[in-house]
């Protein structure tokens, strides 16, 4: 017993270890990632970074079936990625414990939708707990894994943003718990090969499954009613319930930590001691929908908005508006909005896909000098997930879609084959051409197109924080692995034009995406450099005031350490990578930005 | 203890993060419940951040509603400016003297705001400011990466927690090499606090 402070992702980690998972697999994806970067911490049990959802859940079923417990956590748009062996689970079942951590990502801090995965408990008819903080996070995991081994079913873990990355305190329990020893895999025809004639008869076996489930779920303790005055009673699960404590602090609460399936009885129960009833969840009317099939009437998305995170200002707001509160609260006074320019991501300083992207940006004609006129842009760049998606962003402008994990190559082929007439490219980073982008390609070169493929390597997966992944011969646990090189996996799969190019080597960098660009077919460029963040500053970069004749075409790299300042042109030494990079050396036309180097030899 | 709510604002890599860790490592050591959030976006390195931190006997929501902060602690002035509307009217707002140009300023598109502008979104919040030379002093003392412990000691002089238990929970959070500097800075952080409250009281 130990009072520690986790976040939800932490605790999760933890309370698994505890639970005695023995097998976790993951992709990296915001705000799922901690979960097993802490896993891979315990060396007692084997935790691997996969290379995408889809072969995480698959060997999570695999661990399962072979008698285990085991993990496999994701954001929310891995479970579309990973749907496949996911619904496979539901029909077979498990033996040892498997739970699916889905953390979803409400607001949308970090993705390119926000799905509500809890439909997915329903579609895969699986029972589903939702941890309002890091302690009900760490106390759900051995629920979890006990049910999914009682109810022979995989179970769904939702977790969100605000609960994956909020911190709060946590007594732990009595350490890791010891399972039963591993029996191996017990041969069972019926249960796991599913051939129609086997599935036949597990569907049945699911829909009874369900119901014992929901029986179960009724006297369940981590469910619970919090009684208060009775006059408002609100249901509730996740991050809502600490929201809505905050705005309705007489009303009486129904909080399910399982909220999927539902107790009806509980829930008809909770009904009758209030005057009032709502519903207060995030996102899509998935209680309130099924609590209205049941004849009770609620109030839920009548106040509650349906898209965004919520916020104890939102549901306040919401409830005033509603009548549902008399009066708002005293301090919020009349506060007019001050117009301050905003801070969005960027590139980082040395990034190596700022010269890629000033070179695509430069061809594709998008960026514009101040003052000068706009030109019609050139090329269709489709893109990819990751750092690079910040290329789509001013000053760069070099990104024309993105969709999600490993779609900018099958758009590319798509394009060229309706007929568009300007030269198409896909980008796409190292790590999301591993995940899902190898399949575009084989689909590319099988049906004869003429994309440029351009892959910027490297050599981590950046956007998540630098987790490995198989081309950096690095696993999950830190040991070394044999890598997968992508100029021979690009060449075996059948492309011929292939380059590997130096990422800050601006000159070669030009010549051979345009040579790709507008050559008459199929060609991979592979951009070559490491992240900045793992890279050493080296040597001091300056502008020479007496070249320099404030062109400002540096200013089109967006870096962050170029800056007009009262109109001259400024490097700042603190964030500035040096000589490492020196893509602005190379790109200025005047010859006033110089190295120290230059410098000294003049 | 009062409830304290608290706002971490900054810029992705000056420290905010681990700022935060460290008085939520802080506030538990002393026996309170903690709950903080952060708002990341998506950048590794030069967005917005911001923080959420509540101390109390027992936390909820781990996000505090707007206008009802105790303490705005901004590690630079245009995200003080961004965030100061979450202090409720009269709470304290300490700001690190220092301006980090976003993007669209760098590129000459938008003007990073006079120090006059900025003071008066401030002042129209609050008359309990405090802003601090926290970069020009951590540069001074050797390391501007100690900023973030230096603003640890502006708040320590605003939070009833006791020396050592803030000391005890920076050197937990540090590499042992750079613990004996960032002591320095937290000493500092305190001592520029007390200043500013004497100029404060002589007028």
């Amino acid at each position: 017993m130990a009072k520690k402070l986790l976040s939800g992702n932490e605790a999760l980690a933890l309370g698994a270890y505890d639970a005695g998972v023995m097998v976790a697999a993951a992709y990296p994806g915001t705000p799922s990632t901690e979960i097993l970067e802490n896993l891979s911490g315990f060396k007692d049990i084997y935790a691997e970074w996969s290379t995408n959802e889809k072969v995480a859940m698959e060997v999570g079923l695999g661990a399962s079936y072979a008698g285990v417990r085991s993990l496999v956590s994701m954001k929310h748009v891995g479970l579309n990625v990973a749907g496949d062996p996911f619904m496979a689970a539901s029909i077979t079942g498990v033996k040892g414990g498997l739970v699916v951590i889905t953390a979803d990502d409400p607001g949308m801090h970090s993705s390119q939708n926000e799905q509500d995965n809890r439909h997915y408990a329903r579609l895969a008819k699986i029972p589903m707990l939702e941890p309002a903080d890091s302690q009900e996070a760490y106390d759900i995991m051995p629920y979890a894994f006990a049910i999914s081994e009682e109810f022979d079913t995989p179970v769904m873990v939702r977790s969100t943003t605000r609960i994956s990355h909020s911190k709060s305190v946590v007594e732990t329990g009595a350490g890791r718990m010891i399972t039963k020893e591993n029996q191996g895999f017990e041969y069972d025809f019926s249960k796991f090969v599913m051939l129609p004639s086997c599935a036949h008869k597990r569907h049945p076996i699911m829909e009874e499954r369900l119901l014992k489930l929901a029986e179960y779920c009724e006297t369940l303790p981590l469910n619970k009613i919090i009684e208060g005055d009775g006059r408002i009673g609100i249901i509730t699960a996740g991050v809502a319930y600490s929201h809505a404590c905050e705005v309705f602090t007489e009303a009486s609460f129904l909080k399910l930590a399982m909220a999927y399936p539902l107790p009806k009885r509980l829930i008809k129960r909770f009904a009758a001691q209030v005057d009032k009833l709502l519903v207060i969840e995030e996102l899509d009317p998935f209680m309130e929908e099924q609590i209205k099939a049941m004849g009770i009437d609620v109030i839920g998305k009548d106040f509650i908005p349906l898209t965004g995170e919520l916020s104890p200002d939102i549901i306040e707001e919401a409830a005033v508006k509603a009548g549902l509160l008399s009066q708002k609260i005293e301090t919020k006074v009349d506060y007019k909005e001050p117009k301050l320019p905003a801070r969005p991501p960027l590139f980082c300083p040395g990034c190596p896909h700022s010269g890629t992207y000033h070179v695509l940006s430069g061809l594709g004609q998008r960026s514009n000098l101040p003052g000068k006129t706009k030109k019609e842009p050139k090329l269709v760049i489709t893109g990819d997930i990751g750092c690079y998606t910040l290329g789509a962003l001013p000053p760069l402008n070099a990104m024309d879609t993105c969709a999600c994990m490993g779609a900018g190559i099958g758009q590319a082929l798509g394009m060229e084959k309706a007929g568009e007439n300007e030269r198409i490219v896909a980008v796409i980073g190292d790590s999301t051409f591993l995940h899902s982008g190898i399949t575009g390609l084989v689909n590319a070169v099988y049906n004869k197109g003429r994309i440029t493929v351009i892959i910027l390597d490297n050599r981590t997966t950046a956007m998540t924080g630098h987790q490995e992944h198989p081309g950096t011969g690095v696993t999950a646990q830190g040991e070394t692995t044999a890598i997968t090189e992508l100029e021979p996996l690009v060449r075996g799969i059948g492309v011929e034009d292939v380059k590997v190019i130096n990422a800050w080597d601006i000159k070669t960098l030009r010549a051979g995406i345009k040579d790709s660009i507008y050559s008459d077919e199929l060609s991979v460029v592979i951009v070559r450099g490491a992240c900045a963040v793992r890279k050493k500053k080296s040597g001091a970069i300056f502008v020479d005031e007496k070249l320099c004749n404030r062109c400002n075409s540096c200013l089109m790299l967006g870096c962050p350490a170029i800056r007009k300042q009262d109109d001259r042109i400024v490097i700042d030494a603190s964030l500035c990578a040096g000589e490492s990079c020196s893509l602005c050396v190379q790109i200025c036309p005047r010859k006033a930005i110089k190295t120290e180097a230059d410098d000294a030899a003049v | 203890m009062q409830p304290y709510n608290l706002i971490i604002a900054g810029v992705g890599g000056q420290g905010v993060i681990l700022a935060g860790n460290i008085i939520s490592d802080a506030a538990m050591s002393a026996g309170y419940d903690v709950k903080k959030t952060d708002t990341l976006g998506m950048a590794q390195r030069g967005g917005s951040v911001i923080s959420h931190l509540r101390i109390s006997e027992k936390v909820h929501s781990p996000l505090i509603k707007r206008g009802e902060a105790d303490i705005l602690l901004a590690f630079e002035k245009l995200e003080a400016a961004r965030w100061v509307s979450w202090l409720r009217p009269g709470g304290i707002a300490v700001i690190n003297n220092q301006e980090l140009p976003p993007l669209a300023v760098s590129l000459g598109e938008e003007c990073y705001p006079s120090d006059k502008e900025i003071m008066a979104v401030i002042k129209s919040r609050t008359k309990e400011y405090y802003i601090v030379d926290g970069a020009q002093i951590t540069t001074g003392l050797g390391n501007i990466k100690t900023l973030n412990i230096f603003m640890l000691g502006c708040l320590s002089r605003f939070l009833p927690l006791g020396e050592n238990v803030w000391k005890e929970n920076i050197a937990a959070n540090l590499p042992q090499k750079v613990v004996e500097l960032n002591m320095k800075a937290f000493k500092w952080g305190g001592q520029a606090i007390l200043h500013k409250k004497t100029e404060k009281k002589n007028g």
